[in-house]
């Protein structure tokens, strides 16, 4: 499938800002699944660092801004052509070790729900593989907290979102991670791009899944929010504990001030 | 050099001027006090002096009566108010700790020295100390450490600095002293000319240390316009605002050589300097001396503003 | 009858050969000479302006730590062993650090156990896969021995961050020998003056790959409020080089820059005195203002070198310090000159076993914890005390690892009746970068309480010089 990316992020400030410092991992992952035809990113004014690559296999880019400004913006537009690999990653060349990726953050930390989540899903299926195990664990976060936009906000960590018992995508992947860290498996937070399949089940373009190690496959993407593994509707963009580990864009306004931030993404798959 | 540590240089000797400004003022006030009751009941010296400083305000809100106890703690001894000798000393002492490095051990010596003896002086009965032993105290002090500057410092861009920062604050303290005289402190323009005129002008040049340079460049007879002239258009006085501006051309110029590159901030003070050169005090006075000190208050910050905008922030290219 | 301690100046009331000197020098010295000059030695430290607490411990900035104007001597020959040992343990930590953030071998090798290292706090994911300039990842290490004997030393913990107290070593010299130049000019006491210059050199020998001229080294420091400021910015001014604050530096492109008087300046090695947490809040944590924002993403493509790496701390964790003999082995095949203090890992049974028999004998650690908190010092414990802490150790035994209680040497120490013996270690600072250099000198910690074996500066320590006498 060929997709197509427009990515905008526009911050409006109420008082000009010294400057602006970004980190930026919005380049797609070289993996199979998805090739990049073309693929930009543009913030008019400011200075872009070279794209690197760094242990975890993300493209990384330091974008900076050093002069007074009222606005900002970034966009992202691109072309990537993807094929369907049941969400397991190969073709990924990192260099983290998986068990690396079995300590919790302040986010990921599971609370006696998120156990109890883990010991209800798991406790009958003790013999079961890995593999097996890691698609009850996402089929019972998608269980335990239906969708439910605006139950959350962007700092929620997985405990808060089992009390709230509803959450977006970035609260089903901090749930998944912790449940998958209490089951031996490690776990990460996956950013990345989402396109709105017709049937309207799947919900935001930018998106967030987790992926789990299973041992002699590697790592496998689950997407608790759409109870799938990602496919040929998804782009990935990096890696990390969790969602600001993990974030698209991390940056700081130099002089700070308020900001106004609106995102528009698209994503349409051509005609083919 | 750092950006920073020429900022701690040039702060360090702009907190030390000032400290030295507001000794001056507090024994102006002092002297202004002995003065006999005999205007109509002015007894405001005090006031204008706060005034000058801008602290009028905050010294009603803290201490309420205007006696010279008060004045006195709040100006030399007051840690809350910044710009109290106490205040001022531990500041520059501060900045100097920052850049120790940046220091000759002798410059280093001298101001860590003032800030024990500060911390000493505050220790002591406050009826023990007269207010002349304090303003004493401060003018040696602060010539003890320009000494050392001037003769260990190397002459390098740290050392324009340090000079800078004496001369954009010592230009900014003589205009304001003078606003303060000819505006804030005299009652109204029909005491001009009077006897408490020329007494508040011989305690003016008295906290300037400027009575006896008076005295032999203009033979003694005061006026508003010698006095004018001497404290804004005199070079040979090293506090008339021209005598400032011609060390700032000087270090200006210095780094400007030192660095190969010149910028704004020389050109700023290059026109302020040559309006002065070539200003007569009649000018000044058609002007108005409060409005022409006035600007010439805002164009000091000005120039100041340049300097840390060219060289203390370190993006300037 | 020996002592229960060994005596490194009078060994049962033998003089040893590296004090011969020493002994006339204190025996002549009158109580009035002796007061006078340790009274001219708290002056000079106060102007030198040396008032810090070493190894973070806090407290009072303006604090002097109490100097013993008796030095701690070694013979050439015994400091050799100690060099190479030393230098041993050095290449070993840095071996390991690269490996595990490569390929793992020692893991692979199934020498230590990957969860000790993969699931440790100090392991940096933000640094896997990158190899720093000649793989080197601490470039000062420094290593806290004790002595128990004429030929044994044990390794206490290492420290592969940014060890402190290195101003002591050269200022205790310096001090020493405005006060008594005779004693050097009649003991070949070999200089440690060197230390900066080798460590400049050092850190000049890992700049990027990307720079092409006399590298611009900076030391980053938390700033003039930080204790240990006196240190920052007495090595930044013993080495020539800027002493730099966060806000000095700025990220642009893919290099990083100093604020300057003539605008910015291309930085190539950043000599780091703040921990990992601070150094970029746009890697690590969000609300740091210490750091410089975008720092992580210049050093990981090779715009600038941060020393020590970050990430270096998985090298000096309580867990991982039982390995490091293994790691002399398996990266270096030689073994290991110094010896780590008997540990007994709670977390196998058989060690737990002798562990709750023994606890009245031993020290008991938590093994992420640290300045004392949580742990059982058995022969100063009573049996409710010990009883409680069985239970708790029962409870969690992963959590705990053990140790004799060791017998720290004693060096003469000036006391008020004349010199008596106080419990010593010993910090050397090895510099690791294109070379292994270690100065001929350390800092001695000494235990100024009569039978004290704390030595750290809040609980009654002292420091000294210490001496390494050349060959005749």
């Amino acid at each position: 499938m060929i997709l197509t990316v427009l990515h905008k992020t526009r911050y409006d400030f109420e008082t000009p800002v010294a400057g602006i410092i970004q980190s930026q991992r919005l380049t797609p992952a070289r993996c199979d699944g998805q090739r990049v035809i073309d693929w930009q990113v543009e913030v008019p004014g400011a200075v872009m660092g070279q794209v690197f690559r760094d242990g975890a296999g993300d493209y990384i880019q330091t974008v900076s801004l050093r002069k007074p400004a009222t606005h900002i913006e970034v966009t992202v537009s691109g072309t990537v052509e993807t094929t369907d690999t049941s969400g397991v990653l190969r073709g990924h060349r990192e260099r983290v070790p998986p068990r690396a990726y079995m300590r919790a953050t302040p986010r990921t930390k599971p609370n006696r729900a998120i156990a109890e989540l883990v010991a209800e899903a798991l406790d009958a299926h003790a013999a079961a593989p890995a593999l097996e195990r890691a698609h009850m664990l996402a089929a019972a976060v998608a269980q335990a907290l239906p969708y439910r936009p605006g139950a959350t906000h962007a700092h929620t960590t997985a405990a808060e979102a089992m009390n709230e018992g509803a959450g977006v995508c970035q609260d089903h992947t901090h749930v998944l991670i912790a449940c998958a860290h209490l089951a031996d498996l490690p776990a990460r937070y996956v950013a990345g791009y989402l396109n709105a399949t017709d049937d309207g089940s799947p919900h935001e373009a930018s998106h967030a899944w987790a992926e789990l190690f299973i041992d002699g496959l590697g790592w496998v993407g689950f997407d608790a929010s759409n109870k799938c593994c990602p496919n040929e509707h998804y782009i990935r963009l990096g890696s990390g504990l969790d969602a600001q580990d993990a974030a698209p864009i991390r940056g700081l306004v130099l002089g700070g001030a308020t900001e106004a931030l609106d995102v528009t993404v698209v994503i349409e798959a051509q005609q083919q | 050099m750092l950006s920073r540590t020429a900022a701690n240089l040039f702060w360090m000797t702009r907190y030390l001027e000032r400290s030295e400004t507001t000794a001056r003022l507090l024994d102006m006030g002092f002297r202004n006090a002995l003065l006999p009751d005999t205007g109509g009941g002015f007894r405001n010296e005090w006031s204008a002096v706060l005034q000058s400083k801008g602290a009028l305000q905050g010294f009603n809100d803290k201490y309420g009566d205007l006696v010279q106890r008060n004045v006195e703690s709040f100006l030399f001894f007051d840690l809350e108010n910044p710009s109290s000798v106490a205040s001022c000393v531990r500041a520059a002492r501060e900045n100097a700790r920052i850049v120790r490095t940046a220091l000759t051990s002798q410059v280093w010596d001298a101001i860590n020295l003032s800030y024990q003896e500060l911390k000493a002086i505050q220790r002591k009965e406050r009826s023990q100390v007269s207010i002349p032993d304090l303003t004493d105290w401060t003018l040696r002090t602060t010539a003890l450490i320009r000494g050392a500057i001037e003769m260990t410092q190397l002459r390098i861009d740290g050392y324009s600095f340090m000079h800078l920062g004496y001369a954009v604050e010592r230009a900014d303290n003589t205009a304001r002293l003078l606003d303060v005289k000819y505006y804030v402190l005299l009652p109204s323009v029909a005491y001009i000319g009077s006897g408490l005129d020329s007494y508040q002008w011989t305690t003016l040049l008295r906290a300037l240390s400027a009575h006896r340079a008076y005295g032999w460049a203009y033979g003694g007879e005061l006026s508003a316009n010698r006095i004018a002239h001497f404290l804004i258009l005199n070079p040979k006085f090293p506090r008339a605002l021209l005598s400032c501006y011609i060390d700032a051309n000087t270090h200006l110029d210095q780094l400007a050589r030192f660095y190969g590159r010149s910028t704004p901030a020389q050109e700023e003070a290059r026109t302020l300097l040559a309006e002065l050169a070539e200003a007569r005090i009649e000018d000044v006075f058609d002007e108005g001396l409060h409005e022409f000190l006035t600007r010439m208050i805002n164009r000091n910050a000005g120039l100041a503003q340049s300097i840390h905008d060219q060289y203390l922030t370190g993006e300037a290219r | 009858m020996t002592d229960a301690y060994f005596n490194e100046m009078y060994d049962n009331g033998n003089l040893r050969t590296p004090y011969r000197m020493l002994e006339s020098w204190y025996q002549n010295m009158p109580a009035e000479f002796r007061a006078g000059k340790q009274a001219e030695a708290e002056d000079l430290f106060r102007r030198y302006g040396i008032t810090f607490a070493v190894y973070g411990e806090g407290g009072d900035p303006d604090r002097l730590i109490p100097f013993d104007m008796f030095p701690r001597v070694f013979t050439a020959a015994e400091w050799r062993r100690l060099e190479r040992g030393i230098k041993q343990r050095a290449r070993a930590l840095n071996a390991f650090l690269s490996d595990v953030y490569e390929r793992g071998e020692i893991i692979r090798a199934g020498r230590i156990p990957a969860d000790l290292v993969y699931r440790n706090d100090a392991y940096e994911i933000a640094v896997a896969g990158f190899r720093p300039p000649l793989g080197v990842f601490s470039h000062i290490v420094g290593i806290d021995l004790v002595r128990t004997g004429a030929d044994q030393f044990y390794v206490l913990e290492d420290n592969c961050r940014t060890p402190s107290g290195v101003s002591y070593m050269l200022e205790n010299r310096e001090v020493m020998m405005r006060m008594f130049p005779h004693l050097f000019q009649e003991n070949r006491v070999a200089p440690v003056d060197g230390y900066a210059r080798l460590l400049k050199r050092t850190l000049a020998s890992v700049a990027p790959e990307k720079c092409d001229r006399a590298p611009n080294v900076v030391l980053l420091t938390p700033g003039h409020f930080n204790s240990a400021y006196y240190e920052h910015s007495f090595l930044a001014d013993l080495m020539g080089i800027e002493l730099v604050e966060g806000q000095d530096l700025f990220v642009e492109g893919d290099f990083c820059w100093m604020r300057t008087t003539e605008g910015p300046k291309k930085v190539d090695v950043i000599y780091r005195r703040i921990d990992d947490a601070f150094l970029d809040p746009l890697c690590f944590r969000p609300d740091s203002a210490l750091g410089v924002p975008g720092l992580m993403n210049v050093y990981r493509s090779g715009g600038v070198t941060i020393c020590s790496a970050p990430g270096a701390g998985v090298a000096d964790d309580k867990a991982i310090y039982t390995y490091v003999p293994e790691m002399v082995r398996f990266y270096l095949g030689e073994e290991p000159l110094l010896q780590n203090v008997p540990t007994w890992q709670c977390a196998r049974s058989d060690d737990l076993k002798y562990v709750q028999e023994h606890l009245s004998e031993l020290v008991v650690k938590e093994v992420h914890g640290s300045g004392g908190y949580g742990m059982l010092v058995g022969p100063k414990s009573d049996r409710a005390t010990i009883e409680a802490f069985s239970a708790r150790l029962a409870e969690n035994p992963s959590n705990y690892i053990a140790q004799p209680t060791l017998a720290l040497s004693t060096c003469p120490t000036f006391v008020e009746a004349g010199i008596a013996p106080r419990h010593v270690d010993l910090r050397p600072y090895c510099l690791v970068g294109r070379d292994v250099d270690l100065v001929p000198g350390a800092l001695t910690r000494v235990a100024l309480t009569e039978g004290s074996l704390v030595v750290n500066s809040s609980q009654g320590g002292g420091v000294k010089d210490t001496w390494v006498i050349a060959e005749e």
